[in-house]
């Protein structure tokens, strides 16, 4: 199958791999897997008080359409607030990366992992 | 066609292979396409779609992951369906730490006997999650039991992941 350029870009020079310490409270984690395929992706956000996203950093063992996508989320959601970043929505990114329609739920594999970080940041904030 | 049904076996996990097996051929040489070779064209086709039904069932039901995953099909859970993902932080996490496990693996001292062990760690974590779907499908809690299934699809993944970093390590 044909990769957009886009795509081999993100996966070829991903953007922000690597991980927070999960322990820190200014850092939210999502974690999210995809059972079709047996994928699984990981995506933290580095959330300042003012509930403003810093910074971002994801590991994803998946396809490069997984990959792009993740790399391309922590890209987009820097600099956001929380509110915005839980708006991002995969029909976006799958537009942004050119994806073909078999390859939509990578995308949603990104959207969910954002909105489980952003989950596991209101758990945090709420104890 | 009920895959059970038609090798006159019971609906559980459990299954003789041998017993499958048996079956499987008496019943691929009753409906063999070759039988028909006088037959008319609506026979002829018939035939070759029993043949591949029963191939389908056979093959469904030899492997434990699609067995299980056909099992939970019947009550109505499709566990490969596309657009789902699962958010158990727990189970993940450890999905993840294994494949990074898998990917050091490659440069350790000694890569087989890693790879030994990373299969022993393997094979528990099958059967944890297989003993686990079992209970759930006795107790007719097919949601749950669904689940079972869906983290296996990972570990299975996993498995065939390690097997792929085995040849390539062969091949040295
Ligand atoms: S194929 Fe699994 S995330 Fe793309």
């Amino acid at each position: 199958m044909a990769y957009s350029e886009k795509v081999i870009d993100h996966y070829e020079n991903p953007r922000n791999v690597g991980s927070f310490d999960k322990n820190d409270p200014s850092i939210a984690t999502g974690m999210v897997g995809a059972p079709a395929c047996g994928d699984v992706m990981k995506l933290q956000l580095k959330i300042d008080d003012k509930g403003i996203i810093s910074d971002a950093k994801f590991k994803t063992y998946g396809c490069g359409s997984a990959i792009a996508s993740s790399s391309l989320v922590t890209e987009w959601v820097k600099g956001k607030s929380i509110e915005e970043a839980q708006a991002l929505s995969n029909t976006e990114i799958a537009e942004e990366l050119a994806l073909p329609p078999v390859k939509i739920h990578c995308s949603i594999l990104a959207e969910d992992a954002i909105k489980a970080a952003i989950e596991d940041y209101k758990s945090k904030s709420s104890n | 066609m009920r895959y059970f049904d038609l090798f006159d076996l019971p609906v559980q996990f459990d299954v003789d292979l041998l017993t499958l097996q048996d079956r499987f051929r008496s019943i691929q040489k009753q409906v063999h396409p070759d039988k028909f070779a006088n037959g008319s064209d609506q026979q002829k086709l018939l035939a070759v779609q029993q043949a591949s039904e029963v191939n389908d069932a056979y093959e469904t039901l030899k492997s434990p992951l699609n067995r299980a995953e056909y099992m939970v099909a019947e009550h109505g859970h499709d566990v490969k369906h596309e657009q789902e993902t699962i958010k158990d932080g727990a189970f993940l996490m450890q999905q993840m730490e294994l494949r990074e496990e898998l990917e050091d693996l490659e440069s350790s001292n000694d890569p087989e006997q890693a790879l030994d062990v990373f299969y022993s760690d393997i094979k528990k974590l099958i059967k944890l999650y297989t003993d686990e779907f079992n209970v759930n499908f006795d107790k007719q809690e097919y949601k749950l039991a669904a689940m079972s299934v869906k983290k296996l699809r990972f570990i299975y993944k996993l498995k065939s992941e390690a097997e792929a970093l085995e040849d390539k390590l062969l091949d040295y």
